[in-house]
């Protein structure tokens, strides 16, 4: 039982620092760059993509786009609310009857 | 890794969703029969789904500056195999096409390719590679799951340096800007996803163990 716990505290430990560090390390970066810092790398791609070949146009637009920033957060968050609430279901069933068999 | 609508030429998109498309219905093909041999699999398939679901929606800082985010298919391509990952990735990949204007309809056969096709494909092998030299169940779904997710921004950049060559140097000369742009930003996420995986399977392990033993996930543990 102990060692379990030791795991289980080492892994999210480990988990923190790898989303952590990266905003301690860049925080010199934020200060000399002008362009938008944090912004997605899908963006960025898009961005060097018309660097590369200025004539390029993208010859189709989203169907439908999030109309506003926070739209978006919302449904990134939906997103991300409907896979946890799966998974929560799932290891709280299961451990349950586990603990019903025991 | 997701290329933006309509930022594919139309000869590259139609030519990755040639490559995609019998993937993913080889996949369903699979799926349906892996539901009706095995019925009792259908909640850790939903997990998977659901595992990518949350990942693919969690964009994480990295130390290059921008954001990226993980892909969550190790997890499917381990316990399932990598055609019917390529399933899961098709459902996020289509619903962020749809309702987040987060990849495209258009640009959906490479997008599948590389997070739906090579990440699991490589997860898989990786997985599979380290059991075989006898590494534990965990770790090597920590090196699967991350390699996999690595792999899956690689090839996004070779993606885009086929379809844009730079004029001087071509597609070496691209293919450099576009891996700064993913590859490096990936590694940290890379190591993320496949901390976070093992610890989901470590659970999942904990839980239904006789699922993981049945689909071969775990059995040649037993030994170590």
């Amino acid at each position: 039982m102990r060692s379990k716990l030791l795991s289980l505290i080492l892994m999210l430990i480990a988990v923190l620092i790898v989303s952590v560090q990266p905003i301690c390390l860049a925080q010199e970066e934020v200060e000399e760059e002008e362009e938008e810092v944090w912004g997605g790398a899908d963006g960025e791609a898009g961005d060097q993509i018309i660097v590369i070949n200025p004539n390029y146009e993208p010859w189709f637009e989203s169907i439908w786009e999030p109309p506003s920033g926070e739209i978006e957060s919302m449904l990134f968050s939906l997103q991300a609310a409907i896979g946890a609430l799966i998974i929560g279901l799932f290891f709280g069933y299961y451990y349950a009857l586990k603990k019903q068999e025991t | 890794m997701h290329i933006m609508e309509g930022f594919l030429p139309p000869m590259w998109a139609a030519f990755w969703f040639a490559i995609s498309l019998p993937v993913v219905v080889y996949g369903i093909i699979k799926l349906n029969k892996l539901i009706k041999e095995k019925p009792q699999t259908k909640s850790l398939l939903a997990v998977a789904g659901a595992f990518a679901f949350v990942l693919s929606a969690l964009k994480l800082p990295s130390v290059t500056g921008s954001c990226s985010h993980p892909t969550g298919t190790g997890l499917g391509a381990i316990c399932f195999g990598p055609a019917i990952a390529s399933v899961l990735a098709t459902i996020v990949l289509l619903f962020q096409a749809l309702f987040l204007a987060h990849g495209g309809l258009t640009t959906l056969g490479a997008n599948v390719f590389s997070m739906g096709i090579v990440g699991p494909v490589v997860a898989y092998i990786v997985f599979k590679t380290c059991r075989k030299v006898n590494l534990g169940v965990l770790i090597a779904v920590f090196f699967a799951a991350a390699l996999g997710n690595w792999a899956t921004y690689v090839t996004t950049s070779i993606q885009l340096a086929l379809a844009f060559p730079a004029i001087d140097g071509g597609f070496m000369e691209s293919f450099k800007i576009f891996a700064t742009i993913f590859a490096i930003t990936q590694i940290p996420l890379a190591i993320f996803e496949g901390l976070l995986t093992a610890l989901i399977m470590k659970y999942i392990i904990q839980v239904r163990g006789d699922i993981t033993d049945q689909l071969n996930v775990t059995t040649k543990a037993v030994s170590s």
